[in-house]
């Protein structure tokens, strides 16, 4: 064996405990969603639980409004990724290639503000929200989550790289600025759009405290926190609770899957020389 | 079909860069008309100022019958072709070439027609569903021809279109845009940094260096009488040979001292122009062909420069022979067939009709 193999072995190794310990938890959710009630907290913990309880999973539909939570959660999800896209792509066309004065200045204001944690601004939002009296509606989810300083970061970053002569091929074509945006930019943009779009999805989806501190009505909830109602004051319904989690957890590993090639997919811009 | 004039156009960069200064030029109708200087001599930024891309600092810029100073660049009739292709990735070939034509709301029986025209002339009709990802640099190049040329503008607007493209297909390029002017008869402004081809597709040429208009004259022209020193090295290759050196009276001959050399420069039309610049500093032109060593071998009257033979390129229609002398070196282009050997002195002749002399100060020429 030279040393180059057991560099290799070793690496392995070492990746493999990551990889268990990275993955421990998840086993122990699956293992957890299929066991009785009584068995959750049994010693020695047991992997494989005796009996397995497929039937979990139906309880979770029938104790809490599983559809109706996942409904509010999708489109929530949908109208702030919609959003954000699309406040962002407008920000970041003027910020890449508008002129216009202290625009460089404005932009490093707004990109600023990413650097201020969300748990700072909660209190003076939700004040905010409160006094517009949109608080329990999801103008209070929406409206404040379509506008992105790390979005339009991104975007700005990536319009920047495409080639400035197919603007200016557009432009003697005959479009103005708006056309430009919409036939050139946009279509040339495809990849970080997607991974965008996908990670604000991903992000609002999953999202617990907000929705929990600005929605109040129980029909109106989002799936994590209409989860959390199996979390009770004196117990808690774990093994629900982890069912309800793993089948939660579903849309976002079939957005991941179809959309991960746009992560690692470079842009190829075929038209341009270079 | 239109004339473009510019006047008094300058471009004045934040702070105070002017990458333009002062352009007069006018474009005439049908006309092939090359800019061309070195990177940075404000080509471009001319052209793009034509195209509308730029704003202009002051000056007029005029299409046809029309100032087009204020008029955006798609309502000046014009088209462009752009060094690196500039295709839309995201479009066929076909989409490519009829978007500028569905953006002026075409009907799509006179797109397509165009589209198809275009295509045959550039011999694209088989690409035309392909992507420009999956074309070459000279179809891509093409594409980005036909894409100028089925909105039929008065005006076509070239900024290097062929330095992306290999040195064989550049060639071929070259004589295709050459055989489109003479078949579309349309105005066209051509940029490029490569004095080839502004010789080889120039109606007349306009050589600039850092934002000034050289010389703008026809390309034989240009290569026989350049205005001045920049010029004469720029077009032509090899560049032409310069001395520096005092024009003076020995014997009532009028002589051009040089470092190394003297050479008697006893032409009548010469002396005529030369007469009132004795004693002062100039340079001493005269073009690599121009010191053919076989054609006047003879005549022991002709004014000969001897120098050590450094190095011998046989082209195989001629031969570039470099020399020196003490601490000058030159080129000469001489007859393939007359033996040369390193180290060896020769006595090469000088055409004195086809001498040039410049004023050393401001290199303007005096002959």
């Amino acid at each position: 064996m030279n040393f180059n193999t057991v560099k290799k072995i070793l690496l392995y190794i070492f990746m493999s405990i990551l990889a268990i310990g990275m993955l421990i938890p998840f086993f122990w959710m699956v293992s957890t969603s299929l066991k009785d009630g009584n068995n959750v907290f049994e010693f020695p913990p047991k992997w494989i639980p005796n009996p397995i309880k497929w039937s979990n999973y139906a309880k979770v539909w029938e104790v809490v409004p599983f559809a109706a939570f996942a409904l509010n959660s999708f489109l929530l999800a949908l109208c702030v990724t919609c959003g954000q896209v699309l406040t962002s792509a407008f920000a970041a066309f003027s910020f890449a290639r508008l002129n216009w004065w202290g625009r460089d200045k404005v932009f490093f204001a707004y990109l600023a503000t990413m650097m201020i944690p969300g748990a700072v601004t909660m209190i003076p939002l939700f004040l905010l929200l409160r006094y517009l009296g949109w608080i329990d509606s999801y103008k209070a989810i929406i409206i404040p989550g379509i506008f992105s300083a790390y979005g339009t970061f991104m975007l700005r970053q990536f319009f920047m790289g495409l080639p400035t002569e197919l603007e200016d091929a557009a432009r003697i074509d005959g479009c103005n600025l708006w056309e430009i945006f919409w036939n050139v930019t946009i279509p040339l943009s495809k990849p970080a759009l997607a991974t965008l779009a996908i990670f604000t999805f991903l992000g609002n989806w999953r999202n617990f405290q907000w929705p929990l501190i600005v929605l109040q009505t129980s029909e109106k909830m989002t799936l994590p926190v209409g989860l959390a109602y199996f979390m009770g004051e004196h117990s808690t319904k774990w093994n629900l609770l982890m069912a309800g989690s793993l089948m939660s957890i579903v849309p976002l590993v079939a957005i991941f899957l179809i959309g991960q090639r746009f992560f690692v997919k470079g842009i190829q811009l075929g038209g341009v020389k270079g | 079909m239109a004339k473009v004039l510019l006047k008094d156009i300058c471009k004045i960069y934040e702070g105070s860069v002017k990458a333009v200064d002062n352009v007069n030029l006018e474009i005439r109708d049908r006309e092939f008309m090359v800019l061309v200087g070195p990177s940075g001599c404000g080509k471009s930024t001319t052209l793009r100022m034509v195209a509308g891309l730029e704003q202009i600092s002051s000056g007029t810029i005029k299409i046809g019958e029309r100032i087009v100073n204020d008029v955006p660049p798609k309502d000046r009739d014009i088209a462009m072709v752009f060094q690196n292709y500039a295709l839309y990735p995201h479009m066929s070939v076909q989409e490519n070439m009829a978007f500028g034509l569905r953006l002026r709301k075409f009907k799509k029986v006179d797109i397509n027609a165009r589209v198809k025209e275009a295509a045959a002339m550039l011999g694209l009709t088989e690409y035309l569903h392909r992507r420009p990802k999956a074309l070459s640099g000279g179809q891509r190049q093409r594409v980005a021809v036909g894409r100028a040329i089925v909105r039929k503008p008065q005006v076509f607007l070239f900024d290097e279109p062929l330095s992306n493209l290999d040195a064989k297909m550049r060639v071929q390029m070259r004589t295709e845009i050459s055989k489109l002017h003479n078949q579309l008869e349309t105005t066209m402004i051509y940029v490029t940094h490569d004095q080839v081809e502004a010789m080889t597709m120039g109606d007349r040429i306009c050589v600039m260096k850092d934002g000034v208009i050289q010389q703008v004259d026809t390309p034989l022209e240009i290569y026989d009488h350049p205005a001045n020193i920049f010029v004469a090295s720029f077009i032509g290759t090899p560049p032409m040979n310069l001395f520096r050196g005092k024009l003076q009276l020995k014997n009532d001959i009028l002589t051009f001292v040089g470092e190394t050399f003297e050479l008697s420069i006893n032409i009548k039309e010469h002396r005529e122009k030369l007469l009132s610049h004795v004693g002062e500093e100039v340079t001493f032109g005269i073009r690599p062909e121009d010191m053919d060593a076989e054609s006047t071998n003879n005549d022991i009257s002709i004014p000969r420069i001897t120098a050590k033979v450094e190095v011998v390129e046989p082209m195989g229609s001629e031969t570039c022979v470099y020399l020196r002398t003490g601490t000058e070196t030159f080129i000469a282009k001489v007859d393939p067939h007359k033996p040369m050997t390193v180290g060896e002195k020769i006595a090469l002749p000088v055409n004195l009709k086809k001498v040039h002399i410049f004023k050393q100060d401001s290199g303007q020429a005096l002959l």
